[in-house]
């Protein structure tokens, strides 16, 4: 399982970073348990796992923002004490996390430098001197970017561009990236790794952690597998594969693809007409789409988060008023109903923000299973709850999915991510709807839950439940859907089956051209 | 007809602008100070209480130590203490701002009216004191127009003007105004990049009680020569609704407050003008409207200004 | 079972901490030295219990006077649990009490079994439009409930001033309006020399009994709680946010409105300028210290009412009443910053393991 050599400490310093018999133990969970970590200079290192792994949490120590309860960090062979991000940045380590760390309003050059301003008398904050020195590192790396842009005017590709110039602003040698690809397309992807690779010309180390085993194999040198804060696996890529990296990450036969029989779609149950929908800044987000959902089948909306998909799905489940347009659910139309009217009509809404949108966190598991019915027969009657009913239904509730612990007068905060997601998943799914509105079903979830909502999603397509499935996750959409839409800039770029595009194709879709153009490049 | 006529002669009288002046002064300060707690992310109501304490302690420091300067000073160290309690109870116990700020103004309200007969000797209000001298402009010529109009100001009037102008200047121009939007944005991401979220906070709000005992202090030892309890009257939230008007700008919470100023002026000037001759007991209903125009800016305009991202939500380190 | 016990927890200590600051205090404008200090201090805790406790008429005073703050205190709890904090229940508390006023000095011709509840009804809704307005404004602008309630405070400060000055005089230049109508005065329950207390008392316990069943055992209780924790989660789960939040702003308001209103017709029979005087405020530590729960908020006015009560007794001692002002302010920032208290206990725990 580890065929990598463990070095010797004398040749640590060959190593830009060492980690060693790592422990980090947060409330309820051992998160790192002595982990060992060994990172070549100027390798880029993969470091894969499922959710909750821990190996964002070891990468959050070695940049500072968590201490180890106990263990050693050693880079370029030398031992550091890493109290903060300060530490770090002096040890020559840069981090980009998943969640970028950039200030909106304040401008490409400011969000760079901020921390380290250059100033003058009176602390006067020397803007020009700071766009210069930011132009320089942005040609030296080949990262173009438009310094004097403010940061919540960029698209998602330029933010991280800027956070990698931030960590070569402050002379990064070692640079971790959390997650980096999950939300970019297939194109800029290829974008990130050029860079990486660049980077790695120009003598820096990289660290990179995912969950994407396509990404490990396309670009990292060395991987190491993690699972349940332990390492299981440390091996050069070179000498692995997929299957061989997913089995070290769940410790057993992973299924890649879901098993699912071939179904045959009935009546049409939602038709989308001409639908536009504006953001939260007033811009056009879904910029006039229709289409058909039937019963008995899953179609599904792939594309780069922020492509409208959201704004889509929140009019349709009568979150967000449609700008113009029309929907048709059974015939009838729903364009501008509540959400209340629209679940009463059988339309249930899995919301891709569980803890935002989809259960109220200090409400027990009893409660969260009765909102959305909480005023009606059989939770209500006459303005009064009736609680041995809520009790009851939740109960039942928690055995069918696999909620646990199996306690439902517990409070929804007490419960891990993967069974809030399974407890908001089985109350839209006891509702019996005619149609379902999913938007990312799975995320942040392990494998054994995404297996249990994947086959669930298929029982209920099975029978006859029509499914309108939003997701990044271009697996997921293949593996689960019978059509599929292409979303990008609110418009849908084409509409496909999943056996008949490949990977590469479908992301140029993402990125913005047409199925049209896509096909004509085939001949 | 005769309403025509008494706004003619309001805005006609040099008074008018004096008072106008004299009203938006403590709101400015004020204001200035929620500009500053909030920018850096943490609402503070209680500015009403840090003015009602700053005009309390301007009156005791000149009554105990002789001098409407010493005054001044002990006005600004009890101001910025009582920020100082917010700051500790919202920064490092993540405490419900709202309800902590509201708990000052009354703490503030219960000492100063608590403290007036053990010091003073009387409950309720203050005797007169001297108050902080004028700037007499006497070259304007004593009977001009001009003079009547700004030429007695107290000085704190003219220190309220420069302080917007160095508040600009700091937040926009200086690397700790950087890190005060940054962190008043997002606090996390300038935590990783070693910016202390916790010290700018800090600074934010005690620079709050810094400028908003100012703004107290001239209600009593700038402008009255007194302390009657309770005397703010309200002015703490008036200066929010500006500060929210003015979209959380120095320049724009100033020309706010001067509006509300020109409210209370016009107020003031057409309560006691003689064409109109208000009865006694029709007053209190002109007293009204610079709650009502308060009302209608947080009604109207709180969608359409844009407060600080971060604003009012306590910041946690995590591990 | 932690939860429930921090929950009482947290009240009890902020008021022992805040009696003990009270205490500094009173020591420090005592005269003379330590000893004479703390004899001062003695005189006046006995003072006030003496004012709160000390004999029937203190008791009946103390209950008396829990009757506006048991309602205002719902008035702010209820608020605080669909997340909204109404520190206008002195404003509503007034508009509230001069409107059924209003109303009862008209009255005459009313028999008292209709003239009563005609009333109450009327005060309630005046308050319930004067919080109406605040709500309907955070619902649909967004606008800081603090801020709008607050200046509806001033605004209602105002229009009752002129009121009772003006047009609503009773004739004798007191600012003061005429008394109620008899049929409108509420029946008294008990009545010794100068002190009397009407039903008033019980039909304040009567709403913390339906505020309780309706946030615990009702879909309406059930929908306010849920906009009160998570506003996305509940439009999400169909609830009509805008709809609970005026609401909650109108029922909050009524309490408030009935609390004035019980002041007029119970107690002053009349409308003074004065009439709330701080109690609208009052509901919020009372709501604070009660955790929000209709019984606990029972319990928390009893305690305020002692404090109030007893507090015009330390004045004869020479404590000024201001005192309960700063006694509650404490207690509110305590509870607001529970951590505090959560960590200072914690320390104490730590200590004492140690040991």
């Amino acid at each position: 399982m580890l065929p990598f050599q463990i070095p010797e400490p004398s040749a640590y310093s060959r190593y830009a970073v060492v980690m060693k018999k790592i422990r980090k133990q947060f409330p309820k969970v051992l998160a790192n348990d002595d982990v060992d970590l060994y990172v070549e200079r100027g390798e880029i290192h993969a470091i894969v796992g499922e959710n909750g792994a821990g190996k964002s949490t070891l990468m959050n120590q070695l940049y500072g923002l968590y201490s180890p309860d106990s263990g050693e960090i050693l880079v370029g062979g030398e031992e550091v004490v890493i109290h903060g991000p300060k530490d770090a940045i002096n040890a020559g380590i840069g981090m980009v996390h998943q969640h970028f760390m950039l200030v909106g309003p304040l401008t490409v050059a400011e969000n760079i430098v901020l921390g380290n301003e250059p100033v003058g008398a009176m602390d006067v904050f020397r803007y020009q001197k700071a766009r210069q020195e930011v132009q320089k590192i942005s040609q030296a790396y080949g990262l173009t970017v438009d310094v004097d842009a403010r940061i919540e005017d960029l698209p998602v590709g330029s933010q991280q561009r800027v956070e990698i110039l931030k960590t070569l602003y402050r002379g990064a040698e070692i640079l971790i990236l959390d997650e980096p690809t999950a939300v970019l397309t297939p194109q800029e992807t290829e974008d990130l790794f050029r860079v990486l690779k660049n980077l790695q010309k120009n003598g820096k180390t990289v660290i990179f952690i995912t969950h994407k085993l396509n990404e490990v194999m396309a670009v990292s040198n060395n991987v190491t597998v993690m699972r349940l804060g332990k390492v299981t696996g440390r091996i050069p890529t070179s000498e692995t594969s997929p299957r061989k990296l997913a089995n070290m990450m769940v410790g057993r036969e992973v299924l890649l693809r879901v098993e699912k029989s071939p179904h045959k779609p009935g009546s049409e149950i939602l038709r989308v007409d001409s639908l536009k929908v504006k953001d939260n800044r007033g811009l056009m987000a879904v910029e006039g789409v229709s289409f058909t959902l039937h019963e008995g089948e899953i179609l599904g909306i792939a594309g780069v988060a922020g492509n409208g998909q959201t704004e889509l799905i929140e009019s349709l489940a009568g979150l967000r008023k449609a700008d113009s347009g029309s929907v048709f659910f059974e015939g009838a139309d729903i364009t501008q109903k509540a959400p209340r009217d629209i679940r009463e009509l059988g339309i249930s809404h899995i919301a891709e923000d569980r803890f935002k949108y989809a259960m109220v966190r200090e409400f027990s598991v009893a409660f969260n299973m009765a909102l959305g019915r909480h005023y009606k027969h059989p939770f209500a009657k006459s303005g009064f709850l009736r609680e041995e009913e809520i009790y009851q239904n939740a109960k039942k509730l928690v055995e069918e999915f696999d909620v646990r612990p199996r306690e439902i007068h517990i409070l929804a905060s007490n419960l891990s991510g993967g069974n809030q997601q399974k407890m908001v998943v089985a109350r839209e799914f006891a509702y019996h709807p005619k149609c379902m509105l999913v938007a990312q079903p799975t995320r942040g979830l392990d494998i054994g839950a995404i297996e249990f909502i994947h086959k669930t999603l298929i029982h209920f397509r099975d029978s006859n439940v029509g499914i309108l499935l939003v997701s990044m996750e271009l697996e997921e959409i293949f593996s689960l859907c019978d059509r599929i839409l292409v979303m990008y800039e609110g418009s849908f770029m084409g509409e496909v089956k999943p056996d008949e595009i490949s990977l590469e194709e479908i992301g140029l879709m993402m990125a913005g051209q047409t199925w049209e153009q896509v096909e004509g490049e085939r001949a | 007809m005769s309403w025509l006529v008494a706004l003619w002669e309001t805005f006609t009288n040099p008074v008018f602008y004096k008072l106008t002046l004299s009203a938006a002064t403590p709101l400015i300060f004020a204001a200035l100070g929620g500009v500053f707690s909030e920018r850096t992310g943490v609402t503070n109501i209680a500015l009403e209480g840090i003015m009602l304490m700053g005009a309390f302690m301007g009156v005791a420091g000149t009554f105990l130590f002789g001098s409407p300067w010493i005054g001044l000073l002990l006005a600004i160290v009890c101001g910025m203490g009582l920020a100082l309690l917010h700051a500790w109870a919202s920064i490092n116990f993540c405490a419900d701002q709202i309800v902590s700020a509201t708990a000052l103004i009354l703490l503030a309200q219960g000492l100063t009216g608590f403290l007036l007969e053990p010091i003073f000797g009387q409950p309720g209000s203050t005797p007169i004191f001297p108050k902080i001298p004028e700037v007499k402009l006497t070259f304007l010529g004593t009977d001009s127009f001009l003079y009547r109009m700004i030429g007695s100001l107290s000085p704190l009037v003219y220190i309220a003007f420069l302080l917007v102008i160095v508040s600009w200047f700091l937040i926009y121009k200086t690397r700790l105004g950087l890190r005060m939007r940054a962190v008043g944005e997002n606090p996390e991401a300038a935590d990783t990049l070693g910016v202390n979220v916790f010290r700018i906070r800090y600074f934010g709000v005690i620079m709050s009680g810094f400028f908003a005992a100012l703004g107290g202090a001239y209600l009593s030892i700038g402008e009255l020569g007194q302390f009657t309890e309770n005397m703010t009257g309200g002015k703490g939230f008036i200066a929010l609704a500006a500060m929210i008007l003015g979209n959380w700008k120095p320049a724009g919470a100033m020309w706010a407050c001067l509006l509300f100023g020109v409210a209370q002026a016009l107020n003031q000037q057409l309560q006691s003008n003689p064409t109109l001759a208000i009865s006694s007991t029709t007053k209190p209903l002109f007293n009204l409207l610079p709650f009502v125009i308060t009302l209608i800016v947080v009604g109207g305009f709180v969608g359409r200004t844009r407060a600080p991202a971060a604003d009012g939500v306590p910041y946690e380190k995590k591990g | 079972m932690k939860t429930n016990l921090r929950r009482v927890l947290i009240p009890i200590v902020s008021v022992f901490i805040s009696l003990l600051v009270a205490s500094v205090i009173i020591l420090w404008i005592g005269e003379g030295g330590f000893g004479e200090r703390f004899v001062f201090l003695g005189d006046a805790y006995r003072a006030m219990l003496k004012g709160a406790f000390g004999d029937t008429a203190a008791w009946m005073d103390t209950i008396i006077k829990m009757t506006p703050l048991i309602l205002t205190g719902l008035a702010v709890g209820f608020g605080f649990r669909a997340g909204v904090f109404n520190i206008g229940a002195e404003g509503q508390m007034a508009m509230g009490a001069l409107t059924a006023t209003l109303f009862a000095v008209n009255a005459s011709s009313f028999p008292a079994f209709i003239a009563i509840p005609l009333t109450v009804i009327v005060g309630m809704l005046a308050g319930s439009v004067w919080a109406g307005i605040a709500g309907f404004l955070k619902a649909k602008t967004g606008a800081h409930e603090v801020i709008t309630t607050i200046m509806l405070n001033w605004i209602a400060y105002n229009i009752t001033n002129w009121a009772v000055s003006g047009p609503f005089n009773d004739g004798l230049n007191n600012p003061r309006s005429p008394e109620i109508a008899e049929a409108t005065k509420l029946p008294n329950i008990l009545s010794s020399q100068a002190t009397f207390m009407s039903y008033g008392i019980l039909i304040a316990i009567a709403a913390a009994v339906v505020i309780y069943v309706i946030l615990y055992k009702t879909s309406m209780g059930y929908e306010i709680k849920s906009v009160g924790f998570n506003p996305y989660a509940s439009e999400y789960g169909g609830i009509n946010v805008s709809k609970n939040i005026i609401l909650t702003m109108a029922i909050s308001g009524a309490l408030a409105g009935l609390a004035g209103t019980l002041e007029s017709m119970g107690l002053y029979y009349r409308f003074y300028g004065t009439l709330t005087s701080g109690k609208g405020f009052d509901g919020i530590s009372i709501a604070l210290i009660g955790q929000n729960n209709p019984f606990g908020i029972i319990f928390a006015s009893l305690l305020i009412s002692g404090l109030r009560t007893g507090s015009n007794q330390m004045q004869y001692v020479g404590v000024p009443k201001h005192i309960v002002t700063i006694i509650q302010s404490i207690i509110i920032f305590l509870v607001a910053a529970e951590r505090i208290i959560t960590s200072l206990l914690r320390l104490d725990k730590r200590k004492g393991g140690a040991a």
